[in-house]
């Protein structure tokens, strides 16, 4: 660990904790529909767009509508990608002529985009048509933050809200999220971004003549190198190099922002052509916790007690710290099986562990934008997770099992945390044997069984779904590596389908196995887990408030923060603990003693 | 419910329109004021595209620096095909793989260990750039083969070499295409005779 690396976390640490409040002011400003500067350009394109779409903005609805009509879009729209998916071979925009996406492939990816998760089981720059990425992909990256930034409002109205049936109109939250929000500032980072060197153009892909011709074996149908008659390996000569374009800068800055995290090209943000300077990387890993972070303000703001907003916002940033920290430390130290390499930091290089990881970045900025990445549910990566050390890949890993609550998912990361907020104040009030209450709100059993029931669909999902997969012959089958490392990668992915990331161990392949149940995990984990989430929320608008007594437990304090930080731990500790033994702590001790796989 | 249904659908179509074509229509419009950055920095030499400023491409011959290994693609450096490895620690590939480099790159320079970038492919398989000290690890062979002083490939080594971005973001680098380049533009205006006897490999 460097002086320098510390500093660039710290000045992240400080943006962002600028930007929270403004973000926070902005948002809850937006969604309770008082005037912004905005409003100007977007109110005619808001209300013309009401008209097409037969809504009312007047009208609220209850949380079961509310819940209808985020299924019913959400239905409605993967459809529409599928379909996009299935036919891009006759469709405009498609300069290298790439065939339809097979069945299983696409419904995975349609799944992947509408559940906010963008896992990708294809390479990008290998099958994806323009149009299919900008009006399919991209598309599903607004939308689907869109419909996350709504349900998270509409959970705070829950809170804030007295002895009312309604919750708020989907239709008229997810609109103002993408064209108050999501839409002006995509536009302004994706031309910071081209000014860094991120490509936007419809240019088909370029073929350049290389500067050295490349020598290589030539390789027959089986995999192995040929011979000739007299026994010498045939050579081939390389003269070429093809380069992928496309536009790319306007997909960057959206999933980045509405933390999807699925990347154009195959190598996301490790690619030049994403994230081509330190500063790109810089104003990618701004983008990510932006909305996230300034929605804790927001709920202070709309729930009237600051207060609790900073309090959430604490929790959140005492579980990033703990996390960078380790992953930093982790990926400095190296990995002592790399024999004969030099991973010791000096005055002209910083060394550490570099498998996966891009020069320009370096093991801080690596660091920082994983434990971001994993954090928020984004999933862009900047490096190859899979090959980070056991440690450093196992706090990423943890980062998603706790929920991915550490300001998370644009939305999702905040409903998630509240859910977490009913539970211990639950705890709390089980401690001090009074009913307990949420800002005036008293927690009755339903409120409880609803948590519970949002908490256990999340590892029952995952632990399931991995232990099926590592009996299964199929989902052995594509393995990229073996031995406790083969059991993370497993792990991993059903932890990052589940937790909406997407972010992967990339080195498991796409097979009819993992491309079907991968889609059930991220529709489940998304879908599933929206609905008691919002039966919470109704639940909670209809109560009275009662005043607060002396035996109210305050939920503006720092031990309400520690109670806070304690439960999300152990709940994710105690259910995840046997199986991280297993995989990365086992490899870790591995590592140390000199074992290979 | 059915109401709801039918504002999905429309919603669906006109924010496609909205989202997914004319957003990036403007963005491409607007990144026009970049036109080299929107296009990816391609380099032209007489008329013909020989690579982009920013993607790595494969250097074996000893005059060249090298830059860090790659899995893009079959035979790596794939600019239509980014990958890493996605070995894990430990991977026995991975081990096996950095040892034998290492042997090779150790054999040409004895005296120190090997700088770890220049033996561990990066996340895209594209990295542009090494770290200095792997400039400077390969230095004394790239003098060799050209019949330069190592000198003079140092000093050039360090006018490539861009530092942190405002002084403090990322890490110090050097562009092997662009080093690379500017190398052979050297030996032009010096001692080119020298070039073709060791081109041969």
């Amino acid at each position: 660990m460097t002086l320098n690396g510390w500093l660039q976390i710290l000045v992240y640490c400080a943006v962002m904790l600028l930007l929270t409040k403004p973000m926070g002011v902005f948002m809850a400003k937006v969604f309770s529909r008082e005037r912004t500067w905005l409003d100007p350009v977007m109110r005619p394109i808001e209300k013309t767009l009401y008209k097409l779409t037969c809504v009312d903005e007047h009208r609220e609805m209850r949380w079961t509508e509310y819940s209808i009509a985020t299924l019913l879009f959400s239905a409605v729209s993967m459809l529409g990608l599928y379909l996009l998916e299935r036919t891009q071979q006759w469709l405009p925009l498609n300069p290298q002529k790439f065939p339809a996406i097979p069945q299983d492939l696409a419904f995975n990816t349609a799944a992947s985009f509408t559940s906010n998760t963008n896992w990708q089981f294809y390479s990008g720059e290998q099958v994806m048509s323009y149009l299919t990425q900008m009006a399919g992909l991209a598309f599903h990256n607004f939308v689907s933050a869109a419909a996350g930034m709504a349900l998270a409002v509409a959970f705070i109205r829950g809170i804030a809200r007295r002895e009312k049936e309604t919750i708020g109109n989907f239709w008229v939250d997810m609109t103002r999220a993408i064209f108050w929000v999501l839409l002006p500032l995509s536009l302004v980072a994706a031309l910071v971004l081209v000014s860094q060197g991120v490509i936007q153009n419809f240019r088909p892909y370029d073929t350049a003549r290389l500067i050295q011709p490349q020598l290589v074996q030539r390789v027959g149908q089986d995999g192995k190198p040929v011979f000739d008659a007299s026994g010498k390996q045939v050579m081939d000569t390389i003269t070429e190099q093809t380069i992928a374009q496309g536009p790319i800068a306007s997909q960057e800055a959206i999933k980045e922002l509405g933390t999807n995290g699925g990347g154009f090209l195959n190598s996301n943000s490790s690619h030049p052509f994403e994230n081509p300077t330190p500063f790109s990387n810089f104003v990618e890993m701004v983008l990510i916790f932006l909305i996230p972070a300034g929605l804790t303000f927001t709920l202070g703001r709309m729930t009237g007690s600051q207060k609790h907003g900073w309090a959430v916002f604490a929790a959140m940033a005492v579980l990033f710290l703990v996390g960078i920290t380790t992953t930093y430390w982790a990926e400095a130290r190296g990995n002592p099986l790399l024999k004969g390499a030099d991973e010791t930091h000096t005055a002209l290089q910083p060394g550490g562990n570099m498998e996966g990881k891009e020069v320009r970045f370096g093991i801080a900025d690596s660091a920082l934008f994983a434990t971001i990445t994993t954090d928020a549910s984004c999933g862009a990566v900047n490096g190859m997770h899979d090959s980070y050390t056991p440690l450093g890949g196992m706090v990423l890993l943890v980062n998603i099992m706790l929920g991915e609550v550490v300001f998370g998912g644009v939305g999702a990361g905040l409903y998630g945390i509240l859910i977490f907020v009913v539970l211990s104040v639950f705890i709390a009030g089980l401690m001090v044997g009074r009913t307990p209450e949420y800002l005036g709100k008293k927690i009755e059993s339903y409120d409880v069984k609803m948590a519970m029931l949002y908490i256990l669909i999340f590892p029952l999902m995952i632990l399931l779904l991995a232990a099926a997969s590592s009996l299964l012959p199929q989902g052995l089958a594509t393995l990229n590596n073996h031995g406790p490392h083969g059991l993370s990668e497993i792990l991993y992915a059903f932890t990052s389908a589940t937790g909406n990331n997407g972010s992967a161990f990339a080195g498991l392949g796409a097979n009819r196995w993992y491309n079907l149940a991968m889609a059930f995990a991220m529709l489940a984990g998304r879908f599933l887990m929206i609905v008691p989430m919002l039966a919470v929320a109704g639940n909670l608008a209809r109560k009275k408030v009662v005043p607060p007594s002396p035996g109210t437990f305050p939920v503006t304090t720092p031990l309400f923060t520690a109670l806070l930080v304690s439960v999300i731990i152990i709940v994710g500790a105690l259910t995840f603990f046997p199986v991280l033994s297993l995989g990365p702590i086992l490899e870790h001790l591995f590592m140390n003693s000199g074992r290979t796989f | 419910m059915k109401k709801n249904l039918v504002t999905s659908i429309l919603y669906t179509l006109i924010t496609t329109v909205i989202l997914g074509i004319l957003y990036p229509v403007l963005v491409t419009g607007l990144a026009r004021f970049w036109p080299e950055k929107a296009t990816g920095q391609l380099m032209v030499h007489n008329g013909v595209v020989i690579g982009s400023r920013i993607i790595a491409q494969p250097f074996t011959r000893p005059e060249y620096f090298h830059p860090r290994p790659s899995v893009a693609g079959p035979n790596g450096y794939a600019a239509d095909n980014s990958s890493g490895s996605n070995l894990g620690p430990t991977s026995k590939i991975l081990v096996d793989r950095v040892r034998k480099d290492v042997e090779r790159l150790r054999r040409e320079r004895s005296d120190r260990l090997v700088p770890v970038d220049l033996v561990t492919t990066s996340g895209s398989g594209l990295d542009p750039d090494i770290t200095p000290a792997a400039a400077e690890f390969q230095a004394a062979r790239v003098a060799r083969a050209r019949g330069i002083s190592q000198d003079v490939v140092l000093k050039l080594v360090r006018e490539h070499t861009r530092g942190r971005q405002f002084g403090f973001l990322g890490e110090a680098r050097v562009n092997v295409v662009e080093l690379n380049l500017a190398l052979d533009t050297q030996d032009l205006l010096g001692d080119s005779g020298k070039r073709a006897s060791s081109a041969s490999r």
